[in-house]
């Protein structure tokens, strides 16, 4: 299947220059590192444009009808004619910032970029155990995003059917639509690749002495990613391959019979079924929640058992938690349904369900504040941006306790409760988990530490900021302001709550500003970042047995691992942390 | 060569033997195949038996290519694992429509 | 053959030989992997064929019976004609256990051969089709038949490129590392099958009811 490389494990860290010319090395690389930046930096960049997007619907949400100064008149006629912006790029915004940041952003970063460097790290591999495969997926998932963000460039814009692309309206849509479906197949594509080769390599490849339970929790957490990846996606990708059939082609897969659009009787065969599209479309997308979800609580169980000190709490709890979460997430989907009229014996059994999905995922949470408890805590930057993880991702769990039965679903559905909810998962939970491994892992990429001020800045105001921008949506929510609303103020019951919308949008700008340190920061220390050692936290995990930068091959010396993942602060040991990577002390 | 697979652990001349079940599996999967045409021409009343009838056979072919050509039938626990939990989620897609049909009747086609 | 796994300077382990617990090479396990994925796409579209299917006042739309608007001597051939490739691929992986490279080739072109018939065939199959007028807009037969072997076409196309691949220049490897290649010829023919084994399914599911 793949081919190896010719050089062998034991280079030195920088060996491997003089071997390969630039754009092997940096462009068109196999090495798993090279790739995790490559994906890592790639996503980091859609983020901040996903985020942007936003941060230009915001002024439509917060002052409805009024010219956007300077903005407006760069982004054009089309788009914002006279500086207000037009009906159809608000769309355009609202569905491409979902894309954006949950395809082209998130997990990339999640599972290209922190999947890619850690994992091959921490099981001791010299690889992952097919390179070329490996670069194969970022070279697929590259002109994925960029077809992706072409579409703003065909003639009606991107796509505007929400980041769901239900039927019909998808169907009909601008074809902008079929440059998203075509998109999302290379995309789709990539991240099956990248999951083939997360469980070959976690499986095949680890190092001696590294059984299961030595397993750092994070790498659990790939584990069970890459089959949430390897076996939801291929559903989405079938119905995307129907979408484009039924644009392309004129099929009507999901289009019912008889359906006018404008007053019209549409031409086609009819006889489809647009909840085909959204049982498939979920069938995929409850399963990439926990895609969004799942890497960035392995993240936070690395840091947060180095900055306390001590073991994590219930470390079998945990995984056998997330095992049984990746399970559960495969039937839960329909109640991203139950406005469809799906019938109440089907609503009662996927609420029952997704309650019982929800005890996992508070048994982690506990087990991390568990933790937390008795532990000598050191407040560096990535454990900061991994304790606000906590009630972040507490906020955004049990708010989906409502929209899981069906009795409130029914108020709430839709509504801007709905988006609070999900990006508390996603935003100060996920993201911060992120932040809180970009941090933490970015001495090991680079060899230099981040600055570790303008990282507590860029933590606190960004903290401040998000809280600002999703808590009024629960109050919106719950008065019934509707998600996707053009203009909030087009019903009445959204006049009460448009002051919110104010505040909302300058958080949002606030939380823009905040991520300057962090870009400054990021560059900064790449440049001038102080130099650091293999092991900059004292950490136990075999990543930090290979020197910072590690070289081609990753490790100096074979690893073998002699103990678990987390055994910080062992009784009569003379350090405060003894590493799986080192025999005794 | 340390090999542990047993059917990787022949010599050339003891691979031969199985050379003789892949022709069986070939003259088998033939005639499955003409059965399987042969009922349709029968054009039987019953929609439902005949749906049965050519998708046992249908199944029973997939099985002799998978357990033999693809050597399911002496394969290793770590692929068996991962065929177990597809089948699963393949199982699950498959009752999709029945999700959707339930309690729908086929009225979700719009009149 | 452990020289030859030395010769090579893999850094990366079980490229060849099998993981001591697992018991098998990576690239077994990797195209696996790959084939379970590919069990959840047909199965989405197939799970989508039947709820559209149940949900449809008559099938095909159009009336009749589906085995008069495809046909069935075609179909049966083209069938016919995979399973046959389906043998001459094992038979080009048997022959490499057994140490022969010529006989490989020989086997291996048939398979390609094969599979080539099989797309002409196919080819006249659409021709015919698109000839009077029936596009896959015509209606939801047309659609799942269209994309159903449309897709299984495209797998088709990618094991003849990966099977030509093997049979000319991946066959360089035969002299080096011949474990590897016959592993890799393994491989490949695992995904040959699993097309064949997808189009057994498709066959009655599309011509004959």
């Amino acid at each position: 299947m793949s081919e190896t490389t010719t050089h062998n494990g034991h280079d030195h860290a920088h060996a491997g220059h003089h071997e390969l010319p630039f754009w092997r090395k940096y462009i068109f690389s196999v090495d798993h590192k090279v790739i995790g930046i490559q994906y890592a930096v790639t996503a980091l960049f859609f983020l901040l444009f996903g985020f942007t997007l936003m941060m230009i619907m915001r002024w439509q949400l917060a002052y409805p009808g009024q010219p956007l100064p300077v903005i407006g008149k760069i982004l054009g006629e089309t788009a914002m004619p006279g500086g207000v912006m037009a009906p159809e790029f608000y769309n355009q915004l609202g569905a491409m910032h979902g894309t954006i940041m949950v395809f082209l952003g998130v997990v990339p970063l999640a599972v290209g970029g922190f999947g890619n460097f850690v994992v091959p790290l921490q099981i001791g591999a010299p690889d992952m155990a097919f390179p070329r495969l490996n670069m194969a997926s970022y070279w697929v998932f590259l002109p994925g995003c960029v077809l992706m963000i072409s579409s703003f460039f065909f003639p009606g814009g991107a796509a505007q059917s929400g980041w769901t692309s239900y039927p019909p309206l998808s169907d009909i849509a601008s074809v902008g639509q079929t440059v998203w479906c075509f998109s999302m197949v290379l995309i789709i594509t990539s991240s099956l690749l990248g999951s083939i080769n997360f469980i070959v390599t976690i499986v095949q490849l680890r190092a001696k002495g590294l059984s299961y339970w030595r397993l750092p929790f994070f790498v659990h957490a790939q584990l069970v990613t890459a089959f949430l990846l390897l076996l939801a996606f291929p559903p989405l990708e079938a119905a995307t391959v129907m979408q484009i059939m039924d644009r392309v082609a004129g099929t009507s897969f999901f289009l019912p019979s008889g359906l006018v659009v404008s007053g019209e009787q549409l031409k086609v065969a009819g006889g489809g079924s647009p909840l085909l599209w959204q049982h498939l479309f979920w069938f995929l997308a409850h399963p990439e929640v926990y895609v969004l979800i799942l890497p960035a609580m392995g993240i936070v169980a690395e840091v947060i058992a180095n900055n306390t000190r001590k073991p994590l709490w219930g470390y079998r709890l945990l995984v056998y938690s997330v095992v049984f979460l990746g399970f559960m997430s495969f039937v839960v989907w329909a109640h991203h349904m139950f406005m469809t009229g799906m019938g109440t014996t089907m609503s009662t059994f996927f609420q029952t369900t997704t309650m019982i999905i929800s005890i996992p995922s508070v048994i982690i949470l506990t087990c991390f504040i568990m933790s937390l408890y008795g532990g000598n805590i050191r407040f560096t930057t990535p454990m900061l941006f991994a304790t606000a993880f906590l009630p972040m991702f507490a906020i955004g769990g049990l708010t989906g306790l409502p929209l899981g039965l069906t009795a409130s679903d029914i108020y709430l559905h839709d509504t801007f409760y709905v988006i609070g909810h999900f990006h508390y998962v996603v935003a100060p939970g996920t993201l911060f988990a992120l932040f809180a491994g970009v941090y933490y892992w970015f001495p090991k990429a680079t060899g230099k530490q981040m600055n570790a001020t303008l990282g507590k800045i860029h933590f606190w105001t960004s903290f401040v900021c998000i809280n600002f921008v999703f808590m009024p949506m629960f109050f919106q929510g719950m008065a019934g302001l509707s998600r996707r609303l053009y203009d909030p103020t087009v019903y009445a019951h959204g006049r009460g709550v448009q002051a919110l919308n104010v505040v909302i949008s300058l958080g949002a700008w606030g939380l823009g500003l905040s991520q300057i340190p962090f870009i400054v920061n990021f560059f900064m220390s790449l440049k001038r970042g102080a130099r650091v050692a293999e092991n900059p936290w004292n950490a136990t995990t075999l990543e930090w047995a290979a020197p910072s930068p590690p070289g081609h091959g990753n490790f100096l010396t074979e690893p073998v691992v002699y103990r678990e993942p987390y055994e910080y602060s062992v009784p009569g040991h003379a350090n405060d942390y003894s590493p799986q990577f080192v025999e005794g002390s | 060569m340390a090999e542990t697979t047993h059917s990787h652990s022949e010599s050339p001349e003891e691979f031969k033997k199985h050379l003789g079940k892949y022709y069986a599996v070939f003259v088998a999967l033939i005639c499955l195949t003409a059965i399987t045409v042969g009922v349709s021409y029968l054009k039987l009343e019953s929609r439902g038996l005949a749906i049965a009838i050519a998708l046992v056979i249908a199944s029973v072919k997939a099985g002799l290519v998978a357990a033999v050509f693809m050597h399911l039938i002496d394969e290793k626990k770590v692929i068996y694992a991962v065929l177990i939990l597809t089948a699963l989620f393949f199982l699950l897609v498959l009752g999709l429509p029945s999700l959707t049909v339930y309690e729908h009747g086929p009225a979700f086609q719009g009149q | 053959m452990a020289e030859a796994a030395a010769h090579h300077e893999s850094p990366i382990p079980y490229m060849v030989q099998p993981h001591p617990v697992t018991g098998i090479p990576n690239g077994k396990f990797g195209i696996w992997l790959f084939l379970a994925s590919e069990v959840m796409l047909f199965g989405a579209l197939f799970s989508s064929y039947v709820l559209i299917r149940t949900g449809a006042p008559h099938w095909p739309p159009e009336g009749g019976l589906t085995s008069e608007i495809v046909n069935v001597p075609l179909g049966t051939l083209n069938t016919a004609v995979l399973i046959t490739s389906s043998i001459t691929m094992v038979l080009s992986w048997a022959s490499c256990k057994m140490g022969s490279l010529p006989r490989f080739k020989l086997w291996m072109a048939a398979t390609i051969g094969l599979a080539s018939v099989f797309l002409v065939i196919k080819y006249f199959e659409y021709k015919h089709k698109f000839d009077l007028g029936h596009f896959p807009s015509h209606d939801n037969f047309y659609a799942i038949y269209f994309t159903l072997t449309g897709l299984h076409g495209l797998h088709i196309i990618g094991g003849i490129i990966v099977n030509t691949f093997l049979l000319t220049a991946g066959s360089k490897m035969w002299t080096t590392d011949p474990e590897h290649f016959t592993n890799r010829v393994e491989n490949a023919g695992l995904y040959w099958h699993f097309v064949d084994l997808v189009w057994i399914f498709l066959f009655p599911s599309l011509y004959l009811l």
